[in-house]
């Protein structure tokens, strides 16, 4: 856990530019800033821990309210994530067709852990509760892309896939 | 003459390649040269068929399915744009027993019509709900809602009605409606169906919930890992604006509302009502201390009425065609039609909408065809993570609020969740509280320390450390759960505990190898 607060300086100047585009599309919004993440997440694929003060202050919060935004939410990411998210869902409906068998063999596949991602920076691995694909279970979801029935071997091929491309 | 050929654009049938079919069958009719007119309807809710392609014939709908891509040649060699016989071909539509049986109020069009296509839409009597609320008093459009019996269909099972008076009755000047759409129970997807295949119809129904009220502004809650469905909303609400059934002035009445999308971020618990309010609020998504109600002091501090998905999408048919329609299904206190999915290890899942009263074994094998593996059935979770676990032994349990409630269940948003006989209930007690430890706000201590507790426990239980004193600790950490946590998040974890434990107690007494 990062301890010194993190410096809006630090930033690159796309990434700044990035983070104020985000703000003005929704700082007039009523509630706006699980928006604001959300534009900035999407933007830059993650939040900056110095973006925190630019957004505390441009909205009127303090620090730790936007940090506890941030930290309570599995969706928001800190960190940059691998070129492709790869989340397999967890829950009761796909572990009753055997997620767990899936999860093992998608992590030997990839070599990694859930929250972790692979060293060429390819894959990030999440964990994920319900994709509403229940009745073609297992489901799991490759960025914004859902699959359902996943063996093993779809798995591998739709890893192939993203690999390829 | 041109066919029209369905191919589904919701998202499990994509998740099972309906895109790359509808390309195929695009490019092969291209190829051969023939007039053909691609239609990207919902899904008819029959997932074990889905890619399912319809074609239009002169005695209704045609249905090929389950359809990959290398069956595309093969079904234009046989002629199924005719409807020909193919070994893809299941006949009329319409006429598919899962389909027939069921009763759809609620789903009526979904999988039938173009979602995104208002003129679709109106021409299956699409905002007909809408213009008879507009000629009714805000009082009787409540009170039609009220006689119809529609409880929430969220898992609370409150009648909607009520909700809508006491909102009605306050004096505040800006209302709001909130649609909860953060549909997180593993087991169902019927929101999610229904906001991909027929989102007009929850439009339609949030400008009656919103004109009844007297509130001109709402909100739809969606959960993040809907992004089909999300895509959906926004193109039809786009088009409802368009024509004016959104915005300033709708049809030229002088009512408004306006409505848009707010993304939550991955949070179970923001499907509670007050935590969903906090989060369209900007906040963590904590959970407030009632009373207030939301109903009275809800989003923003005004009072709001807060409804799932399908209590709103019902609301147009309920106003289209009197209340005594709706009331007349059902049993007893559990009035209309239920959209249940039936998911987990089962031969055919999908979404099954009835008049309350089925049972559970009727649908786990009449409709349901027994499970997946064609092993037994030994229970099914019923109303999401905090369901109780149902053994085969009560499989003849009707499904209706007070029957579940009767056996210590809960039908809850109509989620049913299938496990044979090779599963482990001791590793799904585990689950439940280890579900409830990651989920958990943080704002109560039986929920945020009790759930962490509860997975220690059923660890020692499971290593058999002690295992008789721990099982008796796992009882009281349940009731002081139950009875002292804030919300339903904490509150009712111990169901699925409790009754993996009562009715499978075998599986927590096995032998350590």
């Amino acid at each position: 856990m990062n301890t010194t607060p993190a410096r809006p300086e630090t930033l690159d100047a796309y990434t700044r530019e990035q983070i104020d585009l985000a703000l003005a599309q929704y700082q007039s919004q009523p509630g706006p800033l699980l928006q604001v993440l959300h534009a900035v997440q999407q933007r830059l694929r993650y939040i900056p821990d110095a973006a925190v003060p630019i957004i505390a202050s441009a909205l009127n919060l303090s620090r730790a309210e936007v940090h506890g935004v941030i930290t309570f939410y599995h969706y928001f990411r800190r960190q940059p994530p691998g070129t492709h998210i790869v989340r397999i869902c967890q829950a009761e409906s796909c572990q009753a067709m055997r997620t767990d068998a899936l999860t093992e063999h998608a992590k030997k596949r990839l070599g990694i852990g859930f929250h972790e991602t692979t060293a060429d920076g390819r894959f990030t691995l999440e964990p994920v509760y319900c994709l509403g694909n229940c009745a073609c279970s297992p489901a799991i979801m490759i960025d914004d892309e859902l699959h359902g029935r996943v063996t093993p071997e779809k798995f591998d091929a739709l890893i192939e896939e993203k690999t390829r491309a | 003459m041109t066919t029209t050929v369905y191919v589904p654009r919701d998202a499990a049938a994509l998740s099972v390649g309906a895109e790359s079919v509808a390309r195929a069958i695009a490019a092969e009719a291209a190829r051969r040269n023939v007039s053909i007119r691609l239609v990207r309807n919902g899904s008819r809710g029959l997932q074990w068929l889905e890619p399912l392609v319809e074609v239009t014939t002169p005695q209704g709908r045609v249905a090929y399915g389950p359809v990959g891509v290398g069956d595309v040649p093969s079904l234009f060699e046989s002629g199924f744009l005719q409807g020909a016989p193919h070994a893809l071909h299941l006949g009329l539509t319409e006429e598919i027993p899962y389909l027939k049986s069921q009763q759809r109020l609620t789903f009526a069009r979904v999988g039938v019509i173009d979602p995104v296509d208002l003129d679709d839409y109106l021409a299956y009597d699409g905002y007909a709900g809408l213009r008879k609320a507009l000629e009714m008093s805000p009082a009787d459009i409540v009170q039609a809602v009220t006689d119809s019996g529609l409880r929430g269909r969220g898992g609370a099972a409150f009648p909607t009605g009520i909700k809508w008076k006491t909102v009605l009755d306050q004096p505040a000047k800006q209302k709001y409606i909130a649609c909860n759409a953060d549909e997180g129970d593993s087991g169902t997807f019927a929101d999610r169906m229904l906001m991909e295949g027929d989102p007009f119809m929850l439009i339609e129904g949030m400008t009656i919930a919103g004109i009844a009220v007297g509130a001109t502004r709402g909100f739809i809650y969606l959960r993040v890992e809907y992004p089909h469905a999300h895509r959906t909303l926004e193109e039809a609400i786009a088009r409802a604006y368009e024509r004016g059934y959104l915005g300033r002035d709708i049809l030229g009445t002088g009512k408004s509302f306006d409505l848009e999308v707010r993304l939550g971020a991955g949070a179970y618990i923001c499907g509670e009502e007050t935590s969903m309010l906090e989060s369209l609020e900007g906040r963590r998504g904590e959970v407030r201390v009632r009373p207030p109600l939301p109903a009275i002091k809800g989003l923003f501090g005004q009072p709001t009425v807060v409804n799932n998905v399908i209590s709103l999408a019902t609301v147009p048919i309920i106003l289209h065609k009197g209340a005594e329609f709706y009331r007349d299904f059902g049993v007893g206190k559990s009035r209309g039609t239920i959209p249940l999915q039936v998911a987990g290890n089962i031969k055919r899942g999908g979404l099954y909408e009835r008049a309350f009263g089925l049972t559970l074994r009727e649908l786990l094998y009449d409709f349901g065809g027994g499970s997946a593996s064609g092993r037994p059935i030994r229970a099914v979770q019923v109303g999401g993570p905090l369901g109780a676990y149902i053994p085969a032994s009560q499989f003849d349990t009707p499904i209706d609020y007070e029957a579940l409630a009767s056996i210590g269940a809960m039908l809850g948003h109509g989620g049913v969740v299938a496990f044979d006989d090779t599963t482990d209930m001791a590793r799904m007690a585990r689950y439940a509280m280890e579900f409830c430890a990651i989920e958990s706000c943080g704002k109560c201590t039986p929920c945020r320390i009790g759930s962490t507790r509860g997975v220690e426990l059923l660890d020692r239980i499971m290593a058999n450390v002690e295992r008789e004193k721990n099982l008796q600790l796992l009882q009281e950490l349940c009731d002081t759960m139950l009875h002292g946590s804030l919300c339903g998040l904490g509150g009712m974890t111990p169901y699925p505990v409790q009754s993996a434990i009562k009715h499978f107690p075998e599986d927590f007494m096995r032998t350590v190898q």
